[in-house]
């Protein structure tokens, strides 16, 4: 079964109506890492936000499913708990709550949802403990509250620790690689392909070709104005940084008009 | 709490035997000078209280109501208020089991995880007592007394006890104090009294909870605690699971008193009847609490958290009289759907080198009205004072509203202050944040809260806190989409 399966998908914000995602079918296979590229304001972080649940828009046409159910039908806590992760673009603060305890809540919570067992303050330690050897996390950033007072860098390999604990189907990764320095992202990249398997999904989102450098996409595709306009493998990216994603968007666009000149006769 | 400290609790109703005799009594609402003989009458009291009272009833009439609060209520026709009435029984319409309360309720016990048994208790179920030939009380207020330690309702301590009433009762919050102090010092019904004796560290905390039957003293409570020279006390107000009460208006007064080196350390978590999602109906709950730190080195520390009530008009404040004495005042104070709470504290510095701290954190949801509003006066001869105030304000919603008044008065010139203050939303990113990692709404907000208020919450005993934590998770139910 395909593990996500995104099908004309329309989705405008809400507040104003203005369409974002103007049509994007994309299938993502157990196992497969997709990096979705595109300039800015083509819609990726919609897509993102979208596919994880996120307040503020309506999707007007179209759907997902995630491993045959309706993704947009689930809440968002319900499609967190099913297994879809969302590493965020820029990870929230929530002062006084520490990330150790709020990790073990949110793992118990998932863990409860898929049936097994909660997880006690050993084990979890224990599992804390490993995981955040992954990503080069300090102790010390374990017991601060979540991500306040956390460097750009530190959040960002909180947000990978995280993946790494609450093991999701599919993780969405919303540029990770933005706001890191090269070391930031060797660490965080690491980690991440630390969680490849085999089984687990990933779609990377990023504007520059480099993180798939240290994260290797087994498909590649650029989001232009709502619609992925051009897919391919990770050659596509290296072209991109190459030329830039001009001569996709003229590409697309005299596709469009084509298309729209075809629909008038 | 177990089954055996309830049965205990049901007792201790019958020990005291009053209840069944004011049962029969009732009196006709509106306040004069009858009425306080009246009430004191039938305590039993002595001729100096009855002029206590007389004298701050007279002093009553003088004043008025008090309207600088940042509170709106209709007026209160203080005539139409029964001054004494007799705990409501199954005979005059008490609900008979737990079938006749009002479901919501019981839903909130659920939640709470609050004992079939006591759940009868709070909601005001009329619980036949169970007779336990062995009082946990007992073996309490036993081992209490051996240290000399003295704890037992207002009544009875005018009874046994009435050169140490009468030595301390409005020492700290005169009778003429304010409005509301004016009118409970005139038709107080009971409350709690505490003694402790030089040099003697209670070595429990102590707790109105384990009096939960006493605790329907009704609107007018008063509470007297003496910490002598080097004594340390822990008093527990209240109760986490919300309690049905008919009285609307609750005025009760708290005084604490701190000889040298002594410690009081005073935590409340109120959760009276809040009034409905729509603000009708709800307790109006106009405390006064002071506590005077006499002795050199002496501490006290307020710690609240009060989630309950419609209108809350509260600032427990400090004397800090002795040399090096130390005020402290913890608070979280919630507001949701139309509950308004205007509380805060005074710090008034008077002994040398007089230190305080001040935490006070808001949180105001639905259409709630929440203020803080606190007063640090640094005397002329509190040379060293220092005051450290922290007030933050989180708002969850756009409908609600946060009000900081923090006045400073300073008239030493060596004293330091310091003031911190923020103002900070729940926003939809931290939600979708919590969310994200697979947290309901509700568990979500009541993480951010909390993660809000545990400065103050850490001051609480432990097994308080916990209880607390839960609470403003509950009582925030229903505040986000």
């Amino acid at each position: 079964m395909n593990l996500l399966e995104i099908t004309n998908l329309h989705a405008a914000i809400e507040e104003d109506g203005t369409e974002i995602l103007k049509g994007i079918d994309l299938v993502i296979r157990p196992g497969e890492v997709h990096a979705l590229m595109g300039p800015n304001g083509s819609g990726k972080s919609t897509l993102a936000h979208v596919l994880s649940g996120r307040p503020g828009y309506t999707v007007t046409q179209g759907g997902a499913l995630f491993q045959g159910k309706d993704l947009l039908a689930m809440p968002a806590e319900i499609r967190a708990r099913e297994g879809v992760f969302l590493a965020f673009q820029y990870p929230v603060e929530i002062p006084g709550v520490s990330n150790t305890y709020f990790l073990r809540t949110a793992v118990n919570t998932v863990r409860k949802h898929r049936g097994q067992p909660e997880l006690d303050a050993i084990d979890f330690l224990a599992l804390l403990d490993e995981k955040a050897k992954l990503v080069e996390m300090e102790e010390s950033l374990l017991n601060r509250s979540v991500n306040e007072g956390f460097s750009g860098g530190e959040k960002k390999r909180n947000e990978v620790l995280q993946m790494a604990i609450l093991d999701p189907k599919l993780a969405i990764l919303d540029e990770t690689d933005s706001g890191l320095d090269i070391d930031a992202l060797r660490i965080a990249a690491a980690g991440v392909n630390a969680l490849r398997d085999g089984a687990r999904g990933m779609l990377v989102i990023t504007h520059y070709q480099r993180l798939l450098d240290y994260i290797v996409p087994d498909f590649v595709h650029v989001l232009a104005d709502g619609k992925i306009v051009k897919s391919g493998d990770k050659n596509l990216a290296k072209e991109l940084e190459a030329k830039g994603y001009s001569w996709i968007e003229k590409e697309a666009g005299q596709a469009a008009s084509a298309a729209a000149g075809a629909g008038g006769r | 709490m177990s089954d055996a400290v309830l049965d205990t609790l049901t007792q201790q109703e019958y020990q005291h035997g009053f209840v069944t005799d004011i049962d029969t009594d009732s009196i006709p609402a509106g306040l004069s000078e009858d009425v306080v003989r009246l009430i004191s009458g039938k305590k039993g009291e002595p001729e100096w209280l009855l002029e206590w009272r007389l004298k701050a009833y007279r002093h009553w009439l003088t004043m008025t109501e008090p309207n600088w609060a940042r509170v709106t209520y209709p007026a209160i026709d203080y005539q139409k208020i029964v001054y004494y009435a007799a705990p409501k029984s199954a005979k005059d319409g008490a609900p008979k089991s737990l079938a006749d309360v009002d479901p919501e309720l019981i839903a909130m016990y659920e939640k709470l995880g609050v004992p079939l048994k006591e759940r009868e208790i709070l909601a005001g179920v009329a619980v036949d007592a169970v007779i336990d030939s062995v009082s946990v009380a007992t073996t309490f207020k036993d081992k209490l007394a051996s240290l000399g330690i003295i704890f037992c309702s207002f009544s009875e301590a005018v009874r046994e006890h009435p050169d140490l009433v009468k030595k301390y009762l409005g020492s700290v919050v005169p009778s003429s104090d304010n409005f509301f102090a004016a009118l409970n010092s005139a038709v107080f019904s009971d409350g709690s009294f505490c003694f402790i004796p030089k040099g003697v560290r209670c070595p429990m905390e102590l707790s109105t909870y384990f009096r939960i039957n006493q605790a329907d003293t009704g609107q007018f409570e008063r509470t007297l605690i003496v910490a002598e020279e080097r004594a340390v006390v822990s008093y527990l107000e209240g109760c986490t699971a919300p309690k049905r009460d008919t009285n609307q208006l609750h005025a009760a007064v708290v005084e604490l008193v701190a000889l040298d080196d002594a410690q009081i350390k005073y935590s409340t978590v109120q959760n009276w009847y809040p009034g409905d999602r729509n603000g009708k109906g709800g307790i109006y709950n106009f405390v006064t609490k002071r506590g005077k730190c006499a002795g050199k080195n002496s501490r006290i520390s307020w710690t609240q958290v009060e989630t309950g009530s419609a209108i809350t008009w509260k600032y427990p404040s400090c004397i800090l009289l002795g040399d090096g004495s130390v005020g402290e005042f913890y608070s979280v104070a919630l507001a949701n759907n139309y509950q308004q709470a205007d509380t805060g504290t005074k710090m008034i510095h008077i002994g040398k080198n007089t230190r305080s701290t001040i935490v006070s954190k808001g949180i105001s949801a639905g259409h709630g009205q929440n203020t803080y509003r606190g007063a640090v006066t640094i005397m002329k001869n509190a040379e060293g004072a220092r005051n450290y105030s922290q007030c933050d304000s989180l708002l969850i919603g756009d409908q609600c509203g946060a009000h900081t008044f923090p006045y400073i008065e300073v008239k030493n010139s060596s004293a330091t202050l310091e003031h911190e203050a923020s103002t900070s939303k729940i926003g939809e990113d931290q939600l979708f944040y919590c969310r994200q990692r697979g947290l309901s709404a509700e568990d979500a907000v009541s993480l951010i809260v909390n993660g809000f208020a545990k400065r103050v919450l850490k001051e609480l005993p432990m097994e308080f806190a916990v209880e607390a934590q839960k609470l403003l998770g509950v009582s925030l139910e229903g505040s986000v989409g």
